[in-house]
């Protein structure tokens, strides 16, 4: 890699080029494009120059110890941990089957003049800050999960999922929150994996007289399914780091329970909360290595679904051309 | 495979075909719910002094966010300032000079930055920027927020540029014109439209942030100072209110978001004109 690139950078890249003006050109925009390589490595590097205080005093314990103490200078990521992933666990239980749904109207059933208006909605969901959806979450879907939600739920809580009084803010109004951030993303990158679906495939089922839903599930779905996985998987990446709205409905408590009800904090809103006021190398830097943390998650989380997703447009790009 | 009776294949033809049409009304329904209320609260707080005034403290009449909606603007411009050169160029590096191994790995880190949580950003620009400089600065969250914007901007770039005909590019080089000129005066122009689109698209994005401004914009009442100063911007704002106890303050923050949500949805709707044009 490293020879390759100081020889580009020496030699003109558009072959044999003969003007000073092409030389230059084409090596600016190596630079820039350089640049956004430069941009993913130097965050790499710094944040975990600036975890380091966190990192040395803790070591491998901060992942798993649950005390967050800026008084005694200890520091555990573990309920932040564990609130990521639970949030997150929810939303997916909550998005998978209506984004797939949605999917599949949008990519399959719906008649052409809907099929534009319906998917520039759903991209519009999306594209409403966080923020707003948080405000939205914290004045009218907390209130209503506290209500019935939350009371009707209660009467089920044998079960530990369902114990606790109810707060409205928690795990389970903070997962309701980020399902809705991520089910028009999760939809409209399914819709084009779906579509991408060579029609032979949806033919050749028809043929045997197999029903729309047939054609569907045993055809058309097992078709593209690394690339649905792909798209499920990069939703997953927006709900780990989603910060405003589920900063606003979650509730900032600092534990691990078994309960949905509970108020608790995931990575990000706990960098949130508290970076502004932090103090001292060791608490700042735990803070930084929860980014670290959740930097780490959501670039091996990306390399996966990017690679899953990539697999099957270029196998359609390559059908096609 | 199971050999089912037609009967119960078709019913659960229905049913499931059902299920589908109804989870994309859900969602529709969800986006309705949200922006409907947003803009029902919005509408009753929004007032011509709210757009004028500046912040004023809790027990006082009136008030508004006319620095904050500066503030907004200011660091929209700013972080597009920055990212569109470097986006531009990183498009045109990938579509029109890059290797294939080299292009691809700066495609990859672009699609990688783009899914990367934003607040790891802002926690990115507070180190490298307001922690040497000692202070908060609309400097740092525009660089912030640029950070966001690039792979957004160059991979729309890349994409609309790879859409202009070879032909207009061996039209251009067969009259010998050199290379970069058939780039900037044939190419770039011929994918305008596009580049355009994502560029907006971007800016309607990063308007919205709120995690990568906490540490670097901190938010500021007074109006813009320079930029080396913190600077106040709506969503900040939205979300200080929201948390705030008073009544008043939360009647604000619904303003606040009817305007937001306003800019965003009108950039959106201006960008889905233009490629629907560029279509037909």
């Amino acid at each position: 890699m490293r020879p390759s690139l100081v020889r580009r950078l020496l030699t003109p890249l558009a072959g044999r080029s003969t003007s000073l003006g092409d030389a230059i050109f084409s090596r600016l925009t190596l630079v820039f494009a350089l640049s956004v390589l430069g941009i993913l490595l130097t965050m790499i590097v710094l944040l975990n120059i600036d975890a380091m205080p966190a990192i040395r005093k803790f070591g491998v314990s901060f992942v798993g110890n649950s005390s967050w103490n800026p008084v005694t200078e200890q520091f555990g990521a573990l309920p932040a941990i564990f609130g990521t992933l639970l949030s997150t666990a929810i939303a997916l239980i909550l998005a998978i089957p209506v984004s797939l749904g949605a999917a599949i109207f949008l990519a399959e059933l719906a008649p052409g003049w809907i099929r534009g208006p319906a998917s520039f909605l759903i991209e519009m969901l999306a594209s409403i800050p966080s923020v707003i959806i948080g405000l939205w979450g914290l004045f009218v879907l907390v209130p209503f999960v506290r209500s019935p939600v939350e009371h009707w739920l209660g009467k089920l809580d044998f079960i530990p999922l369902f114990h606790g009084p109810p707060f409205g803010v928690g795990f389970l109004a903070a997962g309701i929150i980020l399902a809705i951030m991520i089910v028009p993303f999760i939809t409209a990158m399914s819709r084009d994996v779906i579509r991408a679906v060579p029609d032979s495939q949806r033919e050749a089922m028809l043929a045997l007289g197999a029903t729309r839903w047939e054609v569907i599930s045993s055809a058309v779905l097992p078709y593209c399914r690394s690339g649905l996985i792909g798209a499920v998987i990069l939703g997953m990446g927006r709900a780990l780091g989603e910060t405003m709205a589920v900063t606003m409905v979650i509730g900032n408590g600092y534990g691990v329970t078994a309960s949905l009800f509970a108020p608790g904090n995931t990575i990000a809103s706990k960098i949130a909360n508290e970076f502004n006021e932090a103090s001292g190398k060791v608490f700042i830097g735990s803070l930084v290595e929860l980014a670290l943390i959740l930097f780490a998650i959501s670039l091996i989380i990306n390399v996966l679904a990017r690679l899953l997703v990539w697999r099957i447009t270029r196998g359609v790009r390559e059908s096609r051309e | 495979m199971e050999h089912y009776s037609y009967n119960r294949r078709r019913w659960v033809n229905r049913v499931m075909l059902g299920l589908c049409i109804g989870s994309a009304g859900l969602c529709i329904m969800v986006l309705v719910l949200i922006l409907g209320y947003t803009l029902y609260q919005g509408i009753s707080f929004v007032n011509l002094s709210f757009i004028t005034q500046s912040a004023k403290p809790i027990g006082e009449a009136g008030g508004g966010m006319h620095n904050e909606i500066i503030g907004t603007l200011i660091l929209v411009g700013l972080a597009t300032a920055i990212s569109l050169p470097v986006g531009l160029m990183t498009g045109i590096f990938l579509s029109e000079f890059g290797g294939p191994r080299l292009a691809s790995a700066v495609r990859f880190t672009a699609d990688v930055l783009t899914g990367m949580p934003s607040i790891v950003v802002g926690v990115f620009a507070y180190i490298i920027l307001v922690r040497p400089m000692h202070a908060f600065s609309a400097i740092s969250a525009g660089v912030a927020l640029a950070i966001i914007m690039i792979p957004v901007i160059a991979r729309t770039a890349e994409e609309s540029l790879r859409l202009v005909p070879n032909s207009l590019r061996e039209a251009a080089l067969a009259l010998g014109i050199s290379r970069w000129r058939t780039v900037m005066s044939v190419v770039v122009p011929g994918a305008l439209a596009g580049i355009i689109t994502g560029v907006m698209l971007a800016m309607a994005r990063v308007a919205g942030e709120t995690a990568p401004l906490m540490f670097t914009a901190l938010g500021n009442t007074f109006g813009y100072q320079g930029l080396g100063k913190p600077i106040g911007a709506l969503p900040l704002q939205i979300w200080r209110y929201a948390m705030s106890p008073y009544k008043v303050w939360h009647q604000q923050a619904w303003a606040a978001a009817f305007l937001l949500v306003l800019m965003i949805l009108t950039i959106s709707i201006v960008v889905r004109w233009l490629t629907s044009r560029r279509r037909a």
